[in-house]
């Protein structure tokens, strides 16, 4: 009744080929940007912004990364940790070699290194595909997460090898650092995502995005039509790894602070992301959002809801907290195999029906 | 997704209504009973929560003050300790103990900036010790360089004072912790003419075979092991699978609990362990936890740790942290102390002989006085021994001085690193 498309016509292409094309969607979305650009960053607190927020904002970029590769472009990687320490090194060393350059400038240059990694790393998907692409991208997280811990250099010689960010600037206001406000680490990553998620949505609706769902969708049929294999795999790769390599940079500098490779970037990291995407829903923007949201904040709610609501033995509470989180990702799975994103489209279609559905 | 914030705010509103009150003593214990590293975990979280218990049931508290311990799991996950920071640090929290070098050297920007004190006894940066530079981070009595340059002079001492052409091979956690005695030991080479050569084990380590074919291959006379969790009991086994001479494997003191060695069975006998606090249960203290804490049903996780090695580590934490609260009451002139009173308490903490007597633990741990530029205390550690027939830990040297001539310069210059990084200007001067 609330929730339809009858009486919103469309009088251009423009505007029937928008993003939202229905009108409550749009001005949910407004509505949902208006909150989050208006009202968090005057309410959020250090414990909501490190615990919930900015976990939340940086999993979701590279959610949207894998889900670029994986969910569009039909090539499987598990290289994603990996992809994601060459991010979070390369910032650390450009953060400590120029110290005056703004942040975001690093940030998005720590992406573009990670972008031409990524397609050095991609470069095998022109031969091998599925199962062994992943075998082959797993490769590739076990070198990096190796050479990072090997070559001094790497972490600027420090005793124990770990990286930590030095206190750098936007605008005069900390970004990095341990004197960050809260607003401030919230609302650089918040910035971030939402372009990098408009780039992305618009990446994928446009020509490129149409190339990556024809070589997903079948690879030889697509060369026939005319797509070319070599720059459309190396373009998904390219720019999934960016925008993984943004999401490795702004975790360790803006959300850890410190980190080791081995510990913040293994290989549970690339499991943990090409899970969100599975279970949001691969070939979906929406589905990243989802898929980041559940598996990042429903552990903290358990766990606020067991040992602080309910007051259980914290080690009781971890362990049925894996139970829980477990079992509902297989629920979840059984009752939608195409994730959280369809479960959405199929609650829509039915919104839009209600209450006469027939 | 608008549903699951709704829900967490209803959580987190739950979770701040069950926040202890205010006046409280609060330390929170960030520990972690599951995942690889619950084995040691476990037992150090229940020595911790036992002592203040134990404070509370016997005395009222520290100085009149209940202590309110918060418990929170990270599951030795760096992600986790921070979301574990921010929950109890609005409790009004006075001190830090993660048991964690991972988290610890998380912890150090943040802690100084929010002003609550790092208390990293046995673990974390090891330059932390220097004071002048790490105004809240306080890791005495001992570090890992003290560790490392302790484990070589034990070894002098069973070589009549000369290592010259030995090799010894340096196992260890492939992360911060396992990296930090590396420098020390190349020093340390340098100076006593040692080869040194280095193994590293991928966390959780459950898997060693390949490093032990080469400690098979390399023969070294003698291997330190730098390891946690189940990573231990895996490389006591493969030790003694490989026949290795179990006196000339020596762990640093997180590799020497009861947890480490019974796994493998009579193979570990022998083995050895260095630890900075005394162990077994024949100190006073244990009659009173028995009858204050256990008897009284009042004790942390299943009970079923007292004595063992990391549960009297635990405790001894414990114990440091709350002679620093006193201390910070005394100076402060009231037993409603905040997070920058204790850190002048732990700066002005002075451990005697006599004072660990009064508290039933004579013997147990070094006397130690710190200051503003000494955060690091004495430094020695004792050698123990593992006797497997008797499933008994020996203690087989006195507290053994460290190597203050090398170590030093090395935490001078690693804290300086620091300070030009964060620009810090050093302070006591």
């Amino acid at each position: 009744m609330l929730y339809r498309e009858a009486g919103d016509f469309k009088t251009s292409y423009v505007k029937d080929s928008q993003t939202f094309p229905i009108k409550a969607d749009r001005m949910a979305y407004f509505a949902l940007l208006a909150v989050a650009f208006g009202v968090v960053p005057f309410l959020i607190n250090d414990y909501w912004a490190n615990a919930v927020f900015v976990p939340f904002l940086i999993y979701a970029i590279a959610a949207i990364g894998l889900n670029i590769l994986t969910g569009y472009c039909g090539q499987v990687s598990l290289g994603t940790g990996g992809f994601m320490a060459v991010g979070a090194y390369a910032v650390y060393k450009l953060m400590t070699t120029f110290p005056d350059v703004p942040i975001l400038i690093h940030v998005l240059l720590a992406g573009g290194v990670t972008a031409i990694v990524g397609v050095l790393f991609g470069l095998p998907s022109l031969r091998i595909k599925g199962f062994y692409l992943a075998v082959a991208t797993l490769a590739a997280q076990f070198f990096l997460v190796w050479l990072f811990n090997k070559v001094p250099w790497f972490y600027n010689y420090s005793a124990s090898g770990q990286i930590t960010a030095p206190e750098r600037t936007m605008f005069g206001i900390a970004v990095t650092g341990a004197s960050t406000p809260a607003w401030a680490k919230y609302l650089f990553c918040l910035v971030i995502l939402v372009a990098l998620a408009w780039l992305a949505r618009n990446l994928t609706r446009g020509m490129i995005g149409r190339k990556w769902m024809a070589i997903r969708d079948m690879d030889i049929a697509a060369e026939i039509i005319g797509v070319n294999p070599l720059t459309t795999k190396l373009s998904a790769f390219a720019v999934s790894s960016f925008f993984i390599g943004v999401s490795g940079a702004l975790f360790f500098a803006v959300y850890l602070g410190a980190a080791e490779v081995g510990e913040a970037f293994g290989i549970n990291k690339s499991f943990l992301i090409l899970f969100m995407v599975i279970i949001g829903g691969l070939g979906s923007m929406f589905g990243s959002f989802a898929g980041a949201a559940f598996l990042v904040l429903l552990p903290v709610l358990l766990k606020n809801v067991l040992v602080g609501g309910l007051g259980w033995p914290t080690d009781l509470a971890a362990h049925i907290e894996l139970m829980i989180v477990g079992g509902l990702i297989i629920v979840f799975l059984i009752l939608e195999p195409h994730g959280l994103a369809q479960l959405w489209r199929v609650a829509k279609e039915k919104l839009r029906l209600w209450p006469f559905p027939h | 997704m608008k549903k699951t914030f709704t829900m967490l705010a209803a959580a987190a509103i739950a979770a701040t209504t069950a926040a202890p009150a205010l006046a409280d003593l609060v330390v929170p214990n960030l520990s972690y009973r599951t995942g690889p590293f619950a084995a040691g975990g476990i037992p150090y979280a229940d020595g911790f929560n036992d002592y203040f218990t134990l404070l509370n049931e016997r005395d009222g508290g520290i100085g009149g003050e209940k202590v309110v311990v918060p418990e929170c799991e990270t599951a030795y996950n760096t992600e986790k300790g921070v979301e574990c920071y921010e929950a109890t640090k609005g409790q009004g929290a006075l001190v830090y103990n993660p048991l964690s070098t991972g988290i610890t050297y998380q912890l150090i920007p943040k802690v100084s900036a929010d002003g609550i004190p790092l208390y990293t006894p046995g673990y974390g940066r090891t330059s932390a010790a220097n004071g002048k530079i790490f105004q809240w981070v306080f890791n005495y009595p001992a570090n890992y360089w003290d560790g490392a340059s302790v484990a070589v002079k034990h070894l002098l001492d069973q070589n009549g004072g000369n290592l010259e052409g030995k090799k010894i091979a340096l196992l260890y956690h492939n992360s911060a912790y396992g990296k930090e005695p590396i420098r020390t030991l190349q020093e340390l080479s340098k100076k006593h003419g040692f080869t040194l050569s280095e193994i590293p084990i991928d966390s959780p380590g459950q898997e060693q075979k390949s490093q032990w074919l080469q400690v098979r291959r390399d023969k070294p006379d003698y291997v330190l092991f730098w390891g946690w969790g189940v990573m231990n009991s895996v490389a006591v086994q493969e030790a003694a699978n490989i026949r290795f001479p179990m006196e000339n494997f020596i762990g640093i003191w997180w590799s020497g609990s009861e947890n480490d060695v019974l796994p493998a069975g009579d193979g570990a006998n022998g083995y050895k362990a260095l630890t900075f606090n005394g162990v077994g249960g024949d100190y006073p203290v244990y009659a009173d936890l028995k009858k204050y804490v256990f008897d009284a049903g009042k004790a942390s996780g299943a009970g079923d740790q007292s004595g063992s090695v990391i549960y009297s580590r635990g405790m001894y934490a414990a114990v440091i942290i709350s002679e620093a609260i006193r201390k910070a009451q005394e100076l402060a002139g009231t037993p409603k102390v905040n997070a920058a009173q204790v850190r002048d308490g732990f700066e002005a903490l002075e451990i005697t002989d006599a004072r660990l007597e009064e508290l039933g633990l004579k013997g147990f741990g070094q006397a130690f006085a710190a200051s503003c530029g000494d955060h690091g205390g004495a430094g020695g550690a004792m050698v123990q021994q593992w006797d497997a027939a008797a499933k008994k830990w020996n203690l087989i040297s006195g507290f053994i001085e460290p190597d203050h001539e090398v170590l030093d310069p090395l935490v001078a210059e690693d804290s300086a690193a620091f300070a030009a990084e964060n620009n810090i200007a050093e302070r006591c001067n």
